[in-house]
């Protein structure tokens, strides 16, 4: 290594103050802040003169049942986005890769990433609006002689709304990495194949699902350290006080408790859990996708 | 050939026929939020509209369009994408392009490195972030929409990983030649790494255009709040506590096909730019994603 010499170096670090300035403010400050957890934090004081109260409200938080449901629909949501998250784009990617024709494949994925863009503030307003009591959807299975559902109004279809959107959202864009992975694989692998007489479906098994499944132990992993993000955004926009016994997540829940009610210091204790966890999990995650998939971040 | 078989054409016969479905249920739900913004409220309200407007009229747009409080949401929203994303792309260019060079005995980058990517680890929570922006008097400013989300790691490393595939040979020539680095990025790097550049600037503005909570967060005037947040609580939630309209204005605002036609100018924007943003974004994220 050489020794850094600021006559040369000095160029980068000015480059890098603003960025630095800006994350010292916005990030770090905020983890110092967390000192508010142990408080019983009052604006008035301030966090200067706020008195101490130790773990009260992390022993709070899991003694209060609604925290604790919280935890477990936070929980069940993710894991079932996660899973489906990483299921339907998985096969979506294996049949689009079988479309021969290149316009048809073009126009299919242009359309489909298109959701991903779109902000759940849009999504759920159109959501809300044709998911209602009185919405197209209902109103069509009405036509149909059906009973008519409350995705929105009944706490399991809740759920089954919230992760139905979600993947309907973002299996397109997920699916790009898998897209990636298919282009790089050698064609003469399915001639060699093919001259050995395989067919398609073993073609498929053989072949293109092991290209496929290192990415997917990548992207499977890593998504293991958002285990805690039932997808903010997403539920906010969507859900209604009818449905907070199985549709309430950790963040909808801190946003409610601590700016709505100004229960200040319990929110940040809510909030400081959900962030341990994550960094626990996100390390953890990074470690087996190297381990495991040889997959390194840096 | 496997593709001759007939087992193989029916599968393929199932398989476009798949495709096609899941691609209009993304396409779809925006059919029919215009095909509502186009009709008579009547038919709108009674819930008759499909895909096709009834009683084609531009009614609700014209109401949108007289509506000062969103003409008011609209031009803050650009206002915050704008400068939100020329701050950000100006403060990320500068990190990313000193973050790209190692080779020049600039061993402090490690250091800067693991200063940024730790933050995309661990973070504080709302609670503090919205003490803090209590507490150095940013409420009610556009600036909360702006400082804090200036430097997005993510993107940052997108950006240096573009930087390193620019050739030594130019940076050092340019060296050679007497420029300085601060004029090397501006004159060579840009360039070249253009569409690199431009895709992470398009990213950038559509996630300022798109969000919200942040306006919800850090502002309480909502006759300061940019158009993802007035919709959000005017429009969507229907949450009237922070507003002082007539009830008449109300009614106009919350009448359907007035939401569905301010929800459409909403996301006008995003169509606008997809395009562009779709023929970058692909190469983008393998090249994030797949590195040696």
């Amino acid at each position: 290594m050489f020794r850094e010499k600021w006559s040369r170096t000095w160029p980068f670090h000015v480059m890098l103050w603003p960025a630095c300035a800006l994350t010292l403010v916005f990030a770090y400050v905020p983890m110092a802040g967390l000192v508010m957890a142990f408080q019983d934090f009052k604006p008035a004081k301030g966090i200067w003169h706020s008195p101490f109260v130790g773990l009260k409200h992390f022993e709070f938080m899991f003694d209060y049942p609604d925290s604790r449901q919280v935890i477990i629909n936070t929980l069940v949501i993710s894991v079932l986005k996660i899973a489906f998250g990483l299921l339907v784009p998985f096969v979506f990617a294996l049949l689009l890769n079988e479309v021969r024709r290149i316009l048809f494949k073009r126009v299919v994925q242009t359309i489909v990433y298109l959701p991903h863009f779109i902000s759940w503030v849009i999504l759920g307003g159109i959501l809300t609006d044709m998911l209602g009591t009185e919405g197209i959807v209902n109103r069509t299975l009405k036509q149909l002689g059906l009973k008519p559902v409350f995705w929105l109004g009944d706490g399991d279809w809740f759920r089954f709304t919230v992760v139905v959107s979600d993947i309907w959202q973002n299996f397109g864009f997920n699916a790009i990495v898998f897209l990636a992975a298919l282009a790089g694989v050698n064609p003469s692998l399915y001639e060699a194949a093919e001259v050995d007489g395989a067919g398609r479906w073993k073609q498929t098994l053989y072949i293109t699902i092991p290209a496929m499944l290192p990415i997917a132990v990548v992207v499977g992993t890593l998504s293991l350290g958002n285990i805690l993000n039932a997808g903010f955004d997403q539920i906010f926009n969507l859900y209604n006080p009818l449905v907070y016994d199985k549709g309430d997540i950790i963040d909808t829940f801190v946003y409610r408790t601590a700016i709505l009610n100004s229960q200040y210091s319990f929110g940040t204790a809510v909030g400081m859990f959900k962030s341990v966890i994550g960094l626990i999990l996100i390390v953890a995650a990074y470690r087996l996708a190297y381990r495991y998939a040889g997959y390194k971040i840096f | 050939m496997y593709y001759r078989t007939s087992g193989y054409r029916l599968f393929e016969a199932i398989n476009y026929a798949l495709l096609t479905v899941v691609s209009l249920s993304c396409l779809l739900p925006f059919v029919h939020i215009l095909a509502v913004s186009f009709s008579g409220s009547a038919a709108a309200n009674a819930n008759l509209v499909g895909l096709v407007p009834i009683d084609f009229n531009w009614e609700a747009y014209r109401k949108t369009i007289g509506n000062p409080n969103f003409i008011n949401a609209l031009v803050v929203g650009v206002e915050r994408t704008l400068l939100g994303t020329a701050v950000s792309m100006t403060v990320m260019t500068l990190a990313a392009y000193a973050l790209s060079k190692d080779a020049h005995g600039f061993s402090s980058r490690v250091a800067y490195a693991w200063f940024f990517v730790f933050t995309m680890l661990f973070n504080g929570g709302i609670v503090p972030m919205y003490m803090l922006i209590r507490g150095i008097g940013l409420m009610n400013s556009i600036w909360a929409l702006v400082l804090p989300v200036a430097v997005n790691v993510f993107n940052m490393v997108l950006l240096m990983n573009f930087f390193r595939t620019v050739p030594r040979e130019l940076e050092e020539a340019a060296l050679i030649d007497g420029s300085g680095h601060f004029r090397t990025l501006a004159t060579i790097y840009l360039p070249v790494s253009l569409p690199a550049v431009a895709t992470i600037t398009l990213f950038t503005m559509v996630f300022h255009w798109n969000s919200w909570f942040d306006g919800l967060l850090y502002i309480s005037d909502y006759r300061k709040y940019p158009l993802s947040t007035f919709l959000q609580t005017i429009i969507v939630q229907q949450d009237f506590n922070k507003v002082d309209l007539d009830v008449n204005e109300l009614k106009n605002i919350s009448q359907r096909t007035v939401k569905a036609a301010q929800i459409f100018i909403g996301t006008l924007p995003i169509l606008l730019v997809y395009p562009f943003l779709q023929k970058y974004f692909v190469k983008g994220i393998v090249l994030g994603a797949v590195k040696e």
